[in-house]
């Protein structure tokens, strides 16, 4: 089922590693040379996807830290290889799977996708992955299941932010089967063409593109397909805040914060807000999902 | 060892305090222009601006508990510290209104809307009053007034506190941290039994 999706963001709009390595001096450059206005009108367009410092310097990864730059900084410390990735629950082969063999059964795809933070800010990422349909086709997926939980690795000797209850740890997320199967979810396992570094979730993770990045969770050790719907990490800390579905939506608001507009990181100090898309731009492909639902009750 | 403090710190004149604080916001803007504050230098600004504000409040809020139970005396720099926190509070108010929210309506409508927004709005309010008669002719004016209109100073302490512990996503140890250290000193300035029996003597 792999290539069920063309990327809309161009292969072509990604940087070169040599240019984005660089980018900062060349963009500064060309300020210099008051060059700058022609390369803006030409991304307004077309959003070109972040550098790759950009996207492993600024995460939320809270078993790291709480500051943007403690994933960065800690992840080192965690241990990618080997990886095994449990699959139970209401599959016709549950187990212990090696993540060795499942990257050697996956059709690797590259996906450009937009990545909207449920903090109003947000990335393109030139992710490398897989099918999350792929995956849940290997282990079998039952009659019975109609939903999809997740849950990120949990090992306090090599997270220093999981000392603080924050969360209540372990990270745990979930998605409904039909949001699981959509050719849009990917597991990624790389950026840029290299392995996915560790802050942003090695060695594989779930990238849900419509929904705000906390659905996204990083560093899977387990999968469970079940028939009722699985708590979710930041339900369980503010119900009132964060909803199951979490997918980006203008219209409705954070309690606390405007949906309404995000900013595109690596815009420097005088970044304009840009508005935000129904779906974070992927309504043509999922609003279907949703058919019906009061996206203000089911937020 | 107390008298040494207090005779050296006669020799500090109080512009040493507006040098020492006065260069970290210039300094703040020009990393965040040049990179040096991380991917998103806006959000990074703001909060950096705000944390200092909320840093010279405690500091201001010590003077008086180590003058009345240490016998340190660096009351004269208060002023300094007071107005210095009230310029970061606008620097931070500044980055907000023109680097992050940008647009005027939604201004108005984070305000009303956002109690986040809300309580930290009325701690800058509080202090106008505070920054405007922090001056020798206000205070020979208000004479006891000054006393009890500067008590504002521990409401804008807890209001900018709460503002810090609501703005945070999950439960995170650092604005708790910074409202017990507020909370004790405001509990330091209960008048103690032996001082409450004096008074109604």
């Amino acid at each position: 089922m792999a290539n069920r999706w063309k990327n809309d963001l161009r292969a072509r709009d990604v940087t070169p590693e040599a240019v984005y390595l660089d980018r900062r001096q060349v963009i500064a450059g060309a300020a210099g040379l008051g060059l700058v206005g022609t390369g803006r009108a030409a991304r307004a367009k077309v959003p070109e996807p972040n550098a790759w410092e950009d996207i492993t310097s600024y995460n939320n990864y809270y078993e790291f830290g709480t500051d943007k730059g403690d994933p960065a900084r800690h992840a080192h410390r965690l241990t990618v290889q080997p990886w095994s990735l449990r699959i139970d629950g209401l599959v016709d082969r549950p187990g212990d799977y090696d993540f060795a063999d499942i990257m050697a059964r996956m059709t690797i795809e590259e996906r450009i996708y937009r990545f909207r933070c449920v903090e109003a800010w947000s990335m393109v990422v030139p992710w490398n992955g897989f099918e999350l349909a792929d995956l849940l086709d290997m282990a079998g997926v039952q009659a019975g299941a109609k939903y999809v939980a997740f849950e990120t690795v949990l090992r306090p000797e090599e997270m220093p932010g999981v000392r603080y209850p924050v969360l209540d740890w372990p990270y745990v997320e979930g998605l409904r089967l039909d949001e699981a199967l959509h050719p849009l979810t990917i597991m990624a396992t790389g950026i840029y063409g290299r392995d996915i570094p560790n802050q942003n979730g090695a060695p594989l993770r779930l990238v849900v593109p419509w929904k705000y990045g906390f659905k996204s969770i990083k560093s899977v050790v387990r999968i469970t397909l079940t028939d009722t719907e699985p708590p979710t990490s930041w339900n369980k800390a503010n119900p009132r805040e964060y909803g199951f579905y979490s997918n980006v939506n203008p219209e409705v608001d954070h309690p606390r914060w405007s949906q309404a507009t995000e900013r595109r990181i690596g815009g420097g100090l005088f970044a304009r807000r840009e508005p935000t898309l129904m779906f974070n731009g992927y309504a043509d492909e999922v609003a279907g999902l949703y058919a019906g639902m009061d996206l203000k009750t089911y937020f | 060892m107390r008298d040494r403090i207090n005779a050296l710190a006669r020799l500090v004149p109080v512009w040493a305090v507006w040098l020492g604080y006065g260069w970290v916001a210039p300094w703040l803007i020009y990393r965040g222009a040049t990179g040096g504050l991380g991917a998103e230098p806006i959000k990074a600004l703001e909060r950096e601006l705000g944390e200092i504000a909320l840093q010279l409040l405690i500091i201001g809020l010590c003077l008086t508990p180590l003058r009345r139970y240490l016998g340190v005396n660096l009351l004269r720099f208060r002023r300094a510290i007071g107005l210095l926190a009230f310029s970061y509070v606008c620097l931070h108010l500044a980055v907000w209104l023109f680097l992050d929210v940008q647009d005027a309506g939604r201004i108005w409508a984070d305000i009303v809307k956002r109690p986040y927004v809300t309580v930290g709005m009325v701690a800058f309010v509080l202090m106008i009053p505070l920054a405007l008669t922090s001056n020798d002719r206000a205070v020979r004016w208000l004479g006891a007034r000054w006393r009890r209109l500067h008590r504002l100073t521990y409401a804008v302490a807890v209001l900018g506190v709460v503002h810090f512990i609501w703005l945070s996503k999950g439960f995170q140890i650092e604005p708790l941290a910074y409202l017990a250290v507020i909370f004790a000193l405001l509990a330091l300035r209960l008048p103690d039994s032996k001082s409450l029996e004096r008074r109604t003597r």
